[in-house]
């Protein structure tokens, strides 16, 4: 029981995953500092430390994380909510999935980023394309995985529904939706960390406007590498968190979907 | 879809909750039923033995309106259900939910689901998640969400096959009480001549896609391995299905077809 547990969720106190990052930090501290490694674009712990409070374009990042968070939020939203109903749509009524998913299999294909210069000819440089840009990434993850959660149903399932007189409204809702749940799980939790992505990367590929990734974009032009190390850290750290955050949300909302399940 | 028995077929029903005439059905080229006739009285209860791939399996899919037949017609009491050899219970529905699904959640639906809970002795695992349950357990409850919906018909496709001899004992008891309890029309597929023996009023087999035997168990309730007759019952079916029962007898006659012809 305890190995799974701490298999499945990140352990209390000092994690043995840290480790290395921490030697690394400590190594580029000693090498910094003592000016054994030096250059115009090197730059110290104490420095990047410095750059969120002291450094007047380093403060930025507070803004900067706020407008990519609630861009993250909009988005997703969006993406989720067409990625779940076509989802729902092609794994539960034949007819439609055969007219449907062919295109949008199709245009999964489409690599993330191939996305951003035909939007920004459709609706220019401004907020719309990124939103549009942020629900794209989410849109994918959750509607392979809703479509394949239902498709994957067993078939033994799905004849106890026949059996039981289930009407077709109670079978989509009292069987086949919660059993497709953990797979939608999965997929949200891939959904987030795209739509994390596409977020910061709308940003940093179009450059303008507020956000984390424009913080980045700004600070490099400028040769700020303080900044920059400051703005990746934080990338990183927003994105750990929201893939912690989002499993354990999942794991409290489906509790039956422990270990011993896999029976 | 087989018709409803309350429909008017043009016979008289009004005793039977199953009647299928001259059923026909093959699966490809292979006839698995073929002119299979079957009646079952309101409040009997059935066994029908066979050997393995004979067609069992299928009778009760057919009466379940899981598959369709070739030839013949079959009628079947509306209200039935079935518990599988697998409890197929909802993995991400607790155990007095899957009870209950597709019911209306009503106060009095909620009481019918504890009771027949309580029935099958699981009134402490309400809430519990299926996997936590044991192979037995899953069973029962898959017993109690097919009682709820108080069946005319109850089919049983090998429940008890995949359990222990003990619990399986236990469990037969207990199918024994709650059929003499509300009274449904059972028709339980076994492998277990034993099984049949101690639960069944009638006991029929299954060959050749035809049924080999129609035989009523005369024997009295409650009933045990040890009561006269029983013995010579028992050896009466193992010969139908070609089994020759003592051990270290050397080759058996090739099963089903040699003996008894
Ligand atoms: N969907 C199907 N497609 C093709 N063949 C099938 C199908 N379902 C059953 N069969 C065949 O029909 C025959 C009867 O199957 P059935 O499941 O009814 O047997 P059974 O008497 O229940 O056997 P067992 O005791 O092993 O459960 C078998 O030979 C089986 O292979
Ligand atoms: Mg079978």
């Amino acid at each position: 029981m305890a190995e799974q547990a701490s298999s499945s969720l990140p352990p209390a106190g000092f994690p043995r995953g840290a480790v290395i990052p921490a030697a690394l930090v400590v190594l580029w501290a000693a090498l910094t500092e003592t000016g054994l490694w030096h250059g115009p674009l090197v730059v110290s712990p104490s420095q990047v430390l410095a750059v969120p409070f002291l450094d007047a374009s380093g403060r930025e990042i507070w803004a900067g994380v706020g407008a990519s968070l609630l861009r993250l939020a909009a988005g997703t939203a969006i993406g989720a909510a067409a990625g779940l109903a076509a989802g729902l749509f092609v794994g539960m009524s034949r007819r439609g999935g055969l007219a449907l998913s062919p295109t949008l299999h199709t245009l999964r294909q489409i690599a993330l980023f191939a996305w951003i210069p035909l939007l920004t000819s459709w609706f220019g440089n401004g907020e719309a394309t990124k939103l549009c840009f942020v629900a794209i990434s989410t849109f994918f993850p959750l509607f392979l995985a809703t479509e394949q959660g239902l498709r994957t149903v067993p078939a033994t399932l799905r004849e106890v529904a026949g059996v039981l007189h289930l009407s077709r409204r109670r079978t989509i809702t009292a069987l086949l939706l919660p059993a497709a749940l953990p797979s939608i799980g999965v997929g949200v939790q891939i959904a987030l960390i795209s739509a994390w992505i596409g977020t910061v990367g709308a940003e940093y590929a179009i450059g303008n406007g507020r956000g984390l990734g424009s913080y980045i974009a700004s600070a490099r032009d400028q040769f700020r590498m303080d900044i920059v190390i400051v703005g990746v850290a934080v990338l990183a750290a927003v994105g750990a968190g929201l893939h912690y955050l989002s499993r354990a949300a999942i794991a409290r909302l489906t509790p039956w979907n422990s270990p011993r399940s896999s029976a | 879809m087989p018709d409803a028995i309350d429909g008017n077929g043009g016979r008289d029903h009004g005793v039977l909750a199953v009647d299928m005439r001259g059923v026909g059905k093959s699966f490809g080229a292979s006839p698995i039923l073929r002119g299979f006739d079957l009646a079952i009285e309101r409040g009997s209860f059935v066994a029908l033995l066979g050997a393995s791939g004979s067609g069992k399996s299928t009778v009760l899919r057919i009466l379940l309106g899981l598959e369709d037949i070739d030839s013949g017609s079959v009628l079947v009491a509306p209200n039935r259900t079935v518990v599988f050899q697998d409890a197929r219970l909802v993995r991400n529905l607790d155990v007095s939910a899957n009870v209950l699904i597709g019911q209306k959640r009503t106060a009095a639906a909620r009481q019918v689901a504890v009771r027949a809970l309580h029935e099958v002795g699981l009134s402490h695992r309400l809430h519990a998640w299926p996997h936590t349950l044991s192979g037995g357990e899953a069973q029962r409850v898959a017993l109690a969400r097919a009682l709820v919906r108080e069946p005319q018909l109850l089919l049983l496709d090998e429940p008890f096959a995949a359990l222990d001899a003990l619990t399986r004992i236990r469990m037969q008891q207990l199918v024994a009480e709650l059929c003499d309890r509300h009274q449904p029309a059972v028709l339980l597929v076994t492998h277990d001549v034993d099984e049949a023996l101690l639960l069944a009023d009638r006991v029929v087999i299954l060959r050749e896609g035809a049924l080999a035997l129609d035989r009523p168990v005369p024997l009295g309730r409650p009933r045990n391995r040890n009561a006269p007759g029983f013995a010579a019952l028992r050896q009466e079916l193992l010969q139908i299905l070609g089994v020759n029962d003592d051990v270290g007898a050397g080759p058996q006659a090739p099963a089903i077809r040699g003996a008894a012809e």
